[in-house]
């Protein structure tokens, strides 16, 4: 039940996981990150079963990584890198194990100079979204983006956003999440935001 | 002495030489010349046509230039059979790029993997190796129009205005003289046939004799790759006035 979070606003993308890892009644660890850097300005959040999840996640980084290295330190565009993570998940899906494992990749495309969000699932469908989230998130949050959400909103009001959208999961979710980690993705690379 | 360093494509000579590999490039010196030269609105590729019969059937398809993907036209000199070959992996390669990151592969991508074919036959095997140049006109939106060639030893390198095939010296003088950095797509094409027209033995420039590829970029924004057709290449060498200009003599 983990909660993943992406809202693309006017020049800047937000990136929220939850902290929590649980396994049947336990919670194991409450300071966990569900994100990777791929590259300077592109973050790959996941969710799904434990162990694909991280080891997808870490091998998708190791090889846009590759990718930057060979091509002379230049980074693949958010949408080259969602479409490489969709490419892999679609030929894993007809192997005989495939990862289950679904993405949100929050990027900053530096020729257009737009933020851009897209929601990978283990399916292989690959949408660009303003504001997406997986699991039970969806169901809680959807509503609430969708009346609020406004494209040119900035990163104040996203951060609003969002903490509203946390406060609606934390009343309705039967368990403790241990509260997000938060990311910003913007012209300036990839951060962490107090919250 | 050289003879027995000559057999075998992976072994040096006591020089420190490939001799196979030498051979190659010699033997593409005997090849059509082609040309290649790069302008602020796009790239013109032109391509001398060794082989004319009146008894060849031609169904108008160029010979020598060959579409890669959306973005990149090659010319070649060298063995057509051995090109077909790394045409065909480019074209393969150039899709499965496309297929996986939903982007034009990037020019230089492309051809470091075909030029990583072709050193791997100057290495291993024992087979001969690749007998033929390129010259790649691309465009991409990292580094805008690009010209490029490549050798049978895998060697490739980034041009403005290149030769490859016969006369190629003669053609790179001619070129380092008349070559400006501001030469629209017009004068480049101009400058093509003006070289060709030089560097080619018959005294009579025609279409039979001539192939012709731009590429430039549309009103809007999209690459225009052509190759041309004898009627438009007739006509190029009319405008041109490199006939006239023989005639003066």
């Amino acid at each position: 039940m983990d909660v993943v979070l992406g809202i693309r606003l006017k020049d800047c993308t937000l990136i929220a996981t939850s902290k929590s890892v649980t396994r049947g009644i336990s919670v194991l660890k409450e300071d966990d990150d569900k994100t990777r850097i791929l590259n300077e300005h592109n973050l790959i959040a996941f969710t799904g079963e434990a162990g694909d999840t991280v080891q997808f996640a870490e091998y998708i980084q190791a090889n846009i990584q590759l990718y930057s290295m060979r091509e002379n330190d230049i980074e693949l565009s958010p949408k080259a890198t969602a479409s490489f993570v969709r490419n892999q998940l679609a030929t894993s899906l007809r192997t005989r194990k495939p990862y289950q494992v679904n993405v949100l990749i929050g990027g900053f495309d530096t020729k257009t100079g737009k933020p851009t969000l897209n929601y990978i699932d283990y399916i292989g469908t690959q949408a660009i979204l303003p504001y997406a989230a997986h699991g039970y998130a969806a169901f809680y949050c959807m509503s609430l983006l969708d009346k609020h959400y406004r494209p040119e909103m900035e990163l104040n009001d996203g951060l609003k956003l969002l903490e509203m959208s946390i406060k609606e999961l934390q009343t309705r979710m039967p368990m403790d999440f241990k509260g997000v980690i938060v990311k910003v993705i913007d012209k300036e690379g990839i951060r962490k935001i107090d919250v | 002495m050289s003879r027995r360093y000559d057999s075998r494509t992976t072994i040096f000579s006591p020089e420190g030489r490939l001799y196979q590999v030498e051979y190659a490039q010699e033997a593409i010196s005997q090849a059509g010349t082609a040309i290649g030269i790069l302008t602020t609105e796009g790239v013109v590729l032109a391509c001398e046509k060794k082989i004319t019969s009146k008894l060849l059937d031609n169904d108008g398809t160029a010979e020598k230039l060959y579409i890669i993907n959306d973005s990149m036209i090659a010319a070649v000199a060298g063995m057509t059979s051995d090109a077909s070959i790394l045409v065909n992996n480019a074209r393969v390669y150039g899709q499965q790029y496309l297929k996986t990151y939903n982007e034009s592969v990037p020019c230089e991508m492309l051809i470091k993997k075909i030029c990583d074919i072709k050193q791997g036959y100057t290495q291993h095997g024992g087979l001969r190796p690749f007998g033929v140049s390129f010259i790649y006109a691309g465009y991409d939106d990292r580094y805008e129009f690009q010209l490029f060639t490549s050798n049978p030893s895998g060697n490739y390198s980034g041009w403005k205005a290149t030769s490859i095939g016969a006369n190629n010296s003669a053609a790179q003088t001619l070129l380092k003289k008349d070559y400006k950095d501001d030469l629209t797509l017009k004068q480049g094409c101009e400058l093509a046939i003006k070289i060709l027209s030089k560097t080619m033995d018959s005294s009579n420039l025609n279409s039979e004799k001539v192939e012709f590829a731009t590429l430039s970029k549309g009103k809007d924004g999209k690459i225009i790759r052509k190759i041309w057709s004898d009627k438009d290449i007739d006509l190029l060498i009319k405008e041109t006035g490199v006939l006239d200009a023989k005639d003066d003599e």
